[in-house]
């Protein structure tokens, strides 16, 4: 027993004090398979991720055509480009709309669900597949679907609306301008609420009953104790729901692709639909890599500020 | 006296009963409030998935037709056979699940290798590493897209490259290249490495002190109490890969390695009209992940929890 104490010792030294390198390299010698058991996830990280996002910043400096043989060096062109670029610009606005529109009715919806699910009802697993459904749901196929769905001559959604005579004549969803993106927005939202629930079903076990029960006492009524018990201890998850849609609502392109692939007249051009049609259709890989760039910066700025403006609720 | 008190606590146990019974009334009726904003929604929910289902088994006619049927009026697999026919949608299949399966292996064998070693192993170095993995949790996949892209293109040896990756098309058009950069997830490593940290040391030093290994302790003793986690992860993933759009639109050209996604949306984009072969497609397509969901929904949902997702 004493010697199995002191093989474990030695299996886990102190951390080794300054000027120890010798020490340091002993150790590592001495873990090797540490070294070993982690090298294929580095090697992958180090060229599909780290090689690749300084990759992309040598190619946003370029003109960079991957069927020229020529790439010269433009410097910041590419940047400068962006600011000028009014399809740019464009699409820069739809996808903050998309994502303003299309974050709080998720995280919203998902709340309603997930809190008339939390009640003392039959079947709770079967309405939580049923809202869960359209999760595990390719998204391409519920693109496909919901191009059904919105079909103007023979569509689902404009036999009913005609029916509870909220519309008069069949309107072409995804062909006007106006209604396409709120089409797409509505097709996503549909699409994620289910998860969002889940999330939240998750926080809701984690609320003490006391909390209730003292309220209760306390002769605080059911909307009292959603607004000032549930709420602010959701307040946690509702930051993490917020910040994981607002990044995916970024990235939005399937939807786009397969039911309006930017239409009509680039009311659903998204950044991403953009830097896909700028790489791969125009073979513009050097401005296409500068337009990442500028996601990635306005991502990152968002989460920042995200963090800092919840936080402080977080802290009630 | 006596009487009084009695007569009081009647007074008392009436007034509580009416009290009651507002009650009971007003759960009642809340009950009912839930029940039917639940049904609505969930009906609404379901409609569009049931509609895709009908469809799958109705005449082009019948689709084309208002008021729109919900049961088919000659139900026949007429769309199936079309579509099989038409299409090279067996193909397409067989690649959504050779790329799905196989990235979800790779993924879970390498990410809770390194789980492991970052869990549950002392080593110069180990959080530095480990703040680099996180690291590339921040860079969103729009950035690594383009050059990633062009790395694939000159990969040495594959599809026609020389030694410096000139003169082919590298791993582009390949299963190389759409399984390998999927190979490693530090969403998975993360999740796993959370999990591993709840078990005790003591059972590790255990295996230490009788002489195991490193990788059979990570095999025989860390795997087997990480099957909660292990399951609801390969689940994520597995649905996660046979969603996947982007990448194969990007580097498939090759009408032989399309997945099930990337052919059918090409479908949607080119023959605008041909909604009923559409409709036997997407469930086809749906039909994998919704088994999966449906055997381990509550993998699904408790995956959540156990992940820490909240």
């Amino acid at each position: 027993m004493a010697v199995g104490s002191a093989a474990i010792q030695r299996q886990r030294p102190a951390p080794p004090r300054r000027g120890g390198r010798r020490r340091v390299l002993r150790e590592m010698r001495k873990q090797w398979s540490a070294y070993l058991f982690l090298s294929p996830v580095l090697l992958l990280f180090a060229v599909f991720t780290f090689f690749s996002v300084g990759y992309a910043f040598y190619l946003s400096f370029h003109q960079w055509n991957i069927l020229e043989p020529q790439k010269p060096f433009v410097g910041l062109d590419n940047y400068a480009r962006l600011l000028e670029d009014e399809r740019f610009r464009q699409a820069i606005l739809n996808t903050v709309y998309y994502t303003a529109a299309s974050v709080p009715l998720t995280i919203g919806f998902g709340l309603l669900v997930a809190l008339l699910l939390n009640n003392q009802i039959r079947a709770r697993g079967l309405f939580r597949a049923l809202f869960y459904l359209p999760v595990v749901t390719p998204l391409v196929i519920a693109s496909i679907i919901w191009k059904w769905v919105y079909n103007g001559d023979f569509g689902l959604l404009n036999y009913y609306l005609i029916k509870l005579n909220i519309i008069q004549e069949p309107l072409l969803w995804l062909a006007d301008k106006n209604l396409a993106m709120p089409a797409v927005i509505l097709t996503s939202v549909w699409k994620s609420v289910g998860f969002a629930m889940v999330v939240y079903l998750a926080g809701l076990q984690g609320i003490p009953e006391d909390y209730y029960d003292a309220a209760k006492i306390d002769g605080a009524n059911g909307f009292r104790r959603l607004r000032d018990i549930t709420i602010p201890l959701l307040s946690s998850t509702t930051l993490f729901l917020v910040v994981i849609s607002v990044l995916g609502s970024f990235q939005v392109f399937t939807q786009i692709f397969v039911m309006t692939n930017g239409g009509p007249l680039g009311r659903t051009r998204t950044i991403v639909w953009y830097i896909y049609q700028t790489a791969f259709k125009n073979f513009d890989m050097g401005y296409a890599a500068a337009m990442a760039y500028a996601l990635f910066a306005l991502m990152f700025g968002f989460t920042l500020l995200q963090m800092r403006f919840l936080r402080r609720e977080v802290e009630y | 006296m006596a009487v009084l008190v009695g007569e009081q606590r009647r007074q008392l146990a009436a007034r509580s009963g009416s009290l009651r019974r507002r009650q009971q009334w007003r759960a009642f009726a809340w009950n009912a409030v839930i029940y039917a904003l639940l049904i609505a929604s969930g009906v609404l929910f379901v409609a569009p998935f049931v509609w895709m289902v009908t469809a799958s088994f109705q005449d082009v006619g019948d689709m084309f037709r208002w008021p729109p049927s919900w049961i088919p009026r000659s139900p026949s697999f007429d769309n199936y056979v079309d579509f099989f026919a038409q299409e090279r949608i067996g193909r397409y299949f067989f690649n959504s699940a050779y790329v799905a399966i196989t990235v979800t292996v790779i993924q879970l064998f390498l990410a809770s290798l390194a789980a492991y070693t970052f869990a549950k192993r002392r080593f110069p170095g180990r959080d530095a590493l480990f703040l680099v993995t996180l690291g590339t949790l921040m860079i969103p996949g729009q950035v690594t897209l383009i050059p990633n892209y062009v790395i694939l293109k000159h990969i040495p040896f594959f599809g026609g490259n020389d030694l410096l990756g000139q003169g082919g098309h590298g791993w582009l058009d390949s299963y190389w290249g759409l399984i390998a950069p999927q190979g490693a997830s530090a969403f998975g490593i993360f999740l796993l490495r959370q999990y591993m940290k709840t078990i005790p040391d003591d059972l590790l030093d255990a295996a230490r002190v009788d002489g195991a290994s490193e990788f059979r302790i990570y095999r025989q003793v860390v795997m087997p109490l990480c099957r909660p986690a292990i399951a609801a992860l390969g689940i994520f993933t597995f649905t996660y890969q046979w969603d996947d759009f982007f990448w194969p639109l990007v580097i498939v050209s090759n009408e032989d390695l399309r997945t099930l996604p990337l052919g059918l949306a090409l479908f949607v984009v080119r023959n605008r009209t041909v909604w009923d072969l559409l409709m036997a497609g997407s469930v086809i397509a749906t039909l994998p992940v919704l088994i999966v969901f449906l055997l381990f929904q509550r993998h699904f949902i408790r995956g959540i929890a156990v992940t820490g997702m909240k």
